[in-house]
């Protein structure tokens, strides 16, 4: 692919991206920036070719470590963010679990 | 040579399963726009992914199976472990932390492009170099400066601003360094010298270092916003080198996201991102408010409150971080389900900036089975402040602060607060009368219609609901 290709199909997602972006509310921000995290995981890809063409063990142990960080980033992400939006999709229903216990944690309340 | 299994890299089967793949990312960040549909569209985009990974792993020439499987299979274990341990008042640090996690990937992918290049013999088109150059420097800033943002959020560092003498001076110069190293690397595209890639990569990671540590705590939700946004645009970059469009599709998506954010929050704190960045603001150690003499000011106890709110008609609680610290929003909701019980009307006002990070406070409220329907934002609520009965304010200070209205000379003036001082009676739950992070005096403490309780916002919380409960 040419690089003006590449640019036009940059410049049109980051319209795209602002444009269906902005329109997810303030309660749902945390939410998806964990998301963006996991999506961003899209990193283990270059993590994937780039260890296929590996010569030597350096190049070998950045595959690896990128590939490691791309997966945390995927897994870890979508795992949270589903556990977060699970607590705005619950509603009437009783925890069946009785939820996450309260962390006792002290602190000051200023 | 063509296995059926196996994808031409750059050909129409792979590049048509990334035009899916990416298709799904849309449509999942587009169902994340309500909370009811946002679960699914989680899903959607975590399809998504795993279209584009299998779509990688299909290509020709992918190879090296026991190091992926490891890669894998350590990312998923530290993954899974993370998600199911961390608390909803550490989603600040987890997001900063996989914000660096994603940035040093895009760093190490650009180094391995370079070597792949560079052994090839072949020298470099610009319009790949120059995005391996773009990629390792954003990736590098990104993967310390996140390091850092985590190491403060969790207390692992000081959160107070931590500066060196001529900072900005010594940023300016790496920077510049930065700089003209890439470009006499692009300027050697035939053989770009790897020891100068190395170094960039190091004074890039130094350069992050050095440009969060002098932020101040409260102004996080701002720093992981942006290196939200640097990380995605590092992952596009990494994209245009690798001629892979899932990746500049996905990273230029998470790129707007973050900086949707960082704009807001900066508007929501009246600060332009240059002054987040370099104004090392709140930096002096916030004493008592300047003159230190105590001004006239009225304190209650929870019964008082109690009394106060059982027999308001509509209150609305105003939480700010101080309420997550203290652990205290389980013990706010059983005290609007107390009152909810009178037929009391409660409501949550939203600061933008409540907590640290962008929407962190609806996701704390949200843990304690708040419905969201109950969570109003600042520009909602404000219209209907002069009908409230009651305001509590709980955790919260400057966002209150009515000189940020009313005083153009204050520090604070301009910022976007909740106008808690149009209620009819206003309730702080407050250990001292001590400023917030703009370190200067809220003159809401001091009105008429204001009391003050003085006590722990857990504690308070508890007292008073089972006070209400007593009545």
């Amino acid at each position: 692919m040419d690089f003006v290709t590449e640019l036009t199909i940059f410049v049109l997602a980051a319209f795209v991206g602002f444009e269906v972006i902005s329109k997810v509310p303030t309660t749902l921000h945390t939410p998806l920036m964990s998301q963006t995290n996991a999506i961003h995981g899209i990193v283990m890809l270059g993590g994937l070719i780039v260890v296929g063409y590996a010569d030597d063990a350096l190049e070998d142990v950045i595959g690896f470590i990128a590939i490691a960080f791309g997966t945390i980033n995927i897994v870890g992400g979508f795992m949270v963010t589903d556990r977060m939006l699970g607590m705005f999709s619950r509603k009437e229903k009783p925890r069946p679990d009785g939820g996450e216990p309260p962390p006792d944690g002290g602190g000051t309340g200023s | 040579m063509i296995h059926p299994a196996v994808l031409e890299p750059g050909g129409d089967a792979a590049t048509l399963l990334y035009i899916l793949s990416f298709s799904l990312f849309i449509l999942g960040i587009r169902r994340g726009t309500h909370p009811t549909t946002a679960k699914q569209g989680n899903l959607i985009a975590a399809v998504g992914m795993v279209v584009a990974v299998v779509t990688t792993l299909l290509l020709d020439g992918i190879g090296n199976w026991w190091l992926i499987v490891l890669g894998i299979a350590a990312g998923t274990a530290v993954g899974v472990i993370a998600s199911i341990r961390v608390q909803m008042t550490q989603m600040p640090q987890m997001v900063a932390i996989y914000n660096g996690v994603g940035g040093g990937a895009v760093a190490l992918i650009s180094w391995s492009e370079l070597r792949h290049g560079l052994s090839l013999g072949t020298g470099f088109e610009l319009d790949t170099l120059i995005p391996i150059l773009f990629a390792v420097v954003i990736g590098s800033v990104s993967f310390w400066g996140s390091n850092i943002a985590f190491a403060k959020l969790q207390d692992l560092i000081p959160t107070r601003p931590i500066a060196l003498p001529g900072q900005q001076v010594l940023n300016a110069f790496l920077l510049a360094g930065i700089l003209v190293a890439c470009v006499v690397m692009a300027i050697d595209n035939d053989s770009p010298s790897q020891a100068l890639f190395i170094a960039v990569l190091i004074a890039a990671g130094l350069l992050g270092n050095l440009v969060v540590l002098p932020i101040g705590g409260a102004d996080m939700p701002v720093v992981i916003a942006l290196l939200n946004a640097f990380t995605g645009l590092s992952a596009a970059a990494a994209g245009f080198a690798l001629d892979n469009v899932a990746l500049i599709v996905a990273g230029t998506l998470v790129g707007s996201s973050g900086t949707i954010l960082t704009l807001a929050m900066a508007t929501a704190m009246n600060r332009s991102v240059a002054n987040i960045l370099f104004a090392g603001f709140g930096g002096a150690p916030s004493g008592p408010a300047a003159g230190g003499e105590e001004r006239p000011h009225r304190s209650v106890t929870a019964q008082d409150a109690a009394i106060a709110l059982a027999y308001a008609d509509s209150v609305v609680i105003v939480p700010g971080y101080g309420l997550a610290v203290a652990q205290a929003q389980h013990a706010v909701k059983e005290m609007a389900d107390e009152l909810e019980k009178r037929g009391v009307e409660v409501r949550y006002a939203i600061h933008p900036v409540a907590g640290r990070m962008p929407g962190h406070m609806n996701v704390l409220l949200a843990e304690a089975d708040v419905p969201y329907d109950k969570l109003v934002e600042m520009d909602d609520i404000n219209p209907e402040m002069p009908r409230t009965d009651v305001a509590v304010v709980i955790g919260a200070n400057d966002v209150t602060n009515p000189a940020a209205k009313d005083d153009p000379d204050s520090p604070i003036a301009g910022m976007p607060i909740i106008e808690v001082a149009e209620a009819q009676q206003v309730i702080v739950i407050k250990r001292s009368l001590s400023p917030g992070f703009a370190g200067i005096d809220n003159d809401l403490f001091y009105l008429d219609k204001t009391a003050m309780l003085f006590d722990d916002a857990k504690k308070a919380a508890q007292e008073i609901a089972s006070e209400v409960t007593d009545l």
